[in-house]
């Protein structure tokens, strides 16, 4: 059997002009006709030297951290921009859901909206057609279906798109982190609906995602990219606990203008613990906080806190030394202290780690944003997750009749 | 069915591809066009007010007041067949000229044929001029024009195509430069307002004095649009030369048009 796709050797540089515009303009043109271009280009690789096959039928998850060329390999794939070098041959159709709802026009009806976007996704009319029924069966809008879509709510909006895309009947299809919306509910349908197509419909599809129980459930080959390049492609399993060791967060803060401070945070490293996952960090799992401090003469009852923000700024968890009297005896030199957080209770989303040091009466460094806090997702199909209007936090909670 | 992705090669017009996404052009042409007239009170009868207001202004103050001559025609007939060409050629271009900017979000998700975009857009165009033509053909029983219908069947048409190549042909290329150099965002309404200027809408060519301005009307495409157009029913002679200049340019610009467009349509998705 020949593979359904093969990539061979596809590159895709950018090239990043410093000190330009983005934006291009006549101006900038005709007087770089006349000047030196003082400019330094650098080129960039979003994707360097990528090759792998996918037979029919397989499921391949595409998993890598922000900027590891997951998304410029989607665009590739679909045809939305060339590779700068390498092929694709390809012996099936195929369909792309890099964002559901593409070309949705608010002022036109539901029933409208179905044909145009169905047509856009590359669809038949009488495709459109034989599937009219199922699609709005599916979105459950059929009360609204001669209304502008710009009546909808959002969430009927998003559920009209899934379902149009649901019903794609190419060979193969590619899948961005499309599932991110919605609500826990609807975001449950569309996992099933995508089980089924893979599983149960045999079709090839390629799906990106940060969230690594939906790669796990839906894909059995996953491949992980790395700055461009595939680092690894393997069974799912054994690529996400490469990929977990690989996704502890250290980092080093900028130090300069810091040497004449008592004491400075030097780094940072957060990491979690689990059987299963090794080194990401989850919700209801442990969570270790590793700070190094540099101290430039020894200090007694230093107080030590971490602020965890949302991505909105608001502030979610303070933990914090003083709230329990406690003060750390610091060294000159190098110290190294660990917070640890027992079951940590924040659903999976990204935060931001504020850091202070101080003592009781003055901060000797505070340090906003250090660094990101990602809690991934987990148990997708087991457990549903609050969404964006239920808050923050997940406790364990036990529900009983009495 | 098995095709290869690689890097851009050479020129292909793929008309073939087009073909095949046929209804896809179908759907984009009916979107705008519904879109259009969505949530006005009088609907499609913008089509066919706003050239009729623009006739009835145009000859209050150029037939009327400043007495333009018009080629034999009542003023009204003259004014209004040139610009319902115009009115193609003018909302055509602009919105041609922008589509590739305004349709962004979904050039930027999924892949099909650019070139169905800034087509369309000319499509929708055509249509605004079909309704307000049932306004010219009134008009021409109205002032009972002795026409010949034979040359009136055969130069109507003529003069559309004419037109439609032109319009095609700048309206792709200023898409294409637009969302490269976004610059041309202001440059279109600029340049609309100044090809009325050399195209002769609202007065004949034979008013110009000087040879040489005629020649320079003659550069602009919708000069022999125009000309040819209103040759079933205008009984003075054509400029042969003036003709052959008007139809070079439009042919210039149509493959300028298309193969600038082409050669940079796979770069759209990183630019937009």
């Amino acid at each position: 059997m020949k593979p359904i796709l093969e990539v061979q050797n596809i590159s895709k540089r950018f090239r990043i002009h410093h000190e330009k515009q983005t934006y291009l303009n006549i101006r900038d043109s005709i007087s770089s006709i006349f000047k030196k271009d003082n400019s330094s280009d650098e080129v960039f690789y979003a994707l360097d030297d990528v090759s792998f096959d996918v037979m029919p039928g397989d499921s391949i998850g595409i998993i890598g951290r922000n900027g590891a060329g997951k998304s410029t390999l989607l665009k590739i794939l679909s045809k939305i921009t060339p590779p700068s070098s390498g092929k694709i041959i390809s012996r099936g159709r195929i369909a792309s859901l890099l964002e559901v709802g593409t070309g949705f026009h608010p002022e036109l009806s539901g029933r409208e909206n179905i044909f145009l976007n169905g047509s856009i996704l590359g669809m038949k009319r009488n495709e459109i057609q034989k599937n009219f029924d199922a699609i709005v069966d599916f979105s459950g809008v059929e009360k609204f279906l001669d209304t502008p879509l710009k009546h909808y709510s959002s969430g009927m909006q998003l559920r009209l798109a899934f379902a149009v895309a649901a019903f794609l009947e190419n060979e193969i299809l590619i899948i961005d982190e499309v599932l991110a919306v919605g609500d826990a509910e609807f975001q449950k349908k569309c996992m099933g609906k995508m089980e089924d197509v893979s599983k149960n419909q045999g079709r090839t599809v390629l799906f990106v995602s940060h969230n690594m129980a939906a790669i796990r459930e839906l894909c059995s080959t996953s491949i992980l990219l790395k700055q461009g390049k595939i680092d690894f492609k393997d069974d799912t399993n054994i690529v996400i606990s490469k990929y977990s060791k690989q996704y502890q967060i250290k980092k080093n803060i900028d130090i300069v203008g810091k040497e004449k401070k008592r004491i400075f945070l030097k780094s940072i490293h957060l990491h979690g613990i689990s059987s299963d996952y090794h080194s990401l960090i989850l919700p209801d799992n442990d969570c270790f906080f590793t700070l190094e401090l540099n101290a430039s003469e020894d200090t007694s009852n230093v107080q030590i806190g971490l602020g965890i923000n949302d991505q909105m700024n608001n502030r979610i968890l303070t933990l914090y030394t003083r709230h329990f009297q406690l003060g750390f005896d610091i060294k000159k030199g190098i110290n190294q202290i660990q917070c640890k957080i027992a079951n940590l209770p924040l659903k999976p989303d990204l935060y931001f780690v504020h850091v202070l040091i101080g003592s009781n009466f003055e901060i000797y460094d505070y340090n906003s944003d250090v660094t990101e806090l990602e809690v991934s997702a987990t148990s997708f199909f087991y457990k549903e997750m609050p969404d964006y209007s239920q808050g923050a936090l997940i406790i364990k909670q036990e529900w009983t009749t009495l | 069915m098995e095709y290869e992705i690689k890097p851009k090669e050479k020129l292909n017009l793929g008309i073939d591809e087009l073909w095949h996404y046929r209804e896809l052009f179908y759907f984009f042409t009916w979107r705008d066009i519904k879109v259009k007239y969505k949530q006005t009170f009088l609907g499609f009868a913008w089509a066919v007010l706003q050239p009729f207001f623009m006739m009835v202004i145009f000859s209050l103050f150029f037939g009327q007041a400043l007495k333009v001559p018009s080629e034999n025609l009542p003023y009204p007939i003259f004014v209004f067949s040139g610009l319902l060409l115009w009115n193609i050629f003018s909302t055509g271009i602009t919105s041609a000229g922008n589509s590739m900017v305004s349709n962004a979000n979904i050039i930027k998700k999924i892949y099909f044929p650019r070139l169905i975009i800034p087509l369309s857009s000319v499509l929708v165009s055509l249509f605004d001029f079909f309704m307000a033509f049932l306004i010219f053909v009134g008009m021409l029983i109205y002032y009972q024009l002795p026409v010949n219908l034979f040359k009136l069947i055969l130069f109507i048409p003529t003069g559309i195509l004419i037109c439609c190549i032109a319009t095609f042909g700048l309206g792709t290329l200023l898409a294409a430069l637009n969302i490269k150099f976004r610059d041309f965002r202001y440059i279109i309404p600029f340049l609309v307002q100044s090809l009325l200027f050399i195209t002769p809408v609202i007065y004949p060519v034979s008013m110009l004095s000087h040879e040489w301005l005629k020649y320079i009307v003659a550069l602009n495409p919708m000069y022999a649009a125009v000309t040819i157009f209103r040759s079933g029913f205008v009984t003075t002679p054509m400029e042969y030369n003036l003709l052959l200049v008007s139809l070079g340019s439009a042919l210039f610009f149509f493959f300028v048009g298309l193969y600038y467009f082409r050669n940079t349509e796979a770069y759209f998705a990183d630019l937009a």
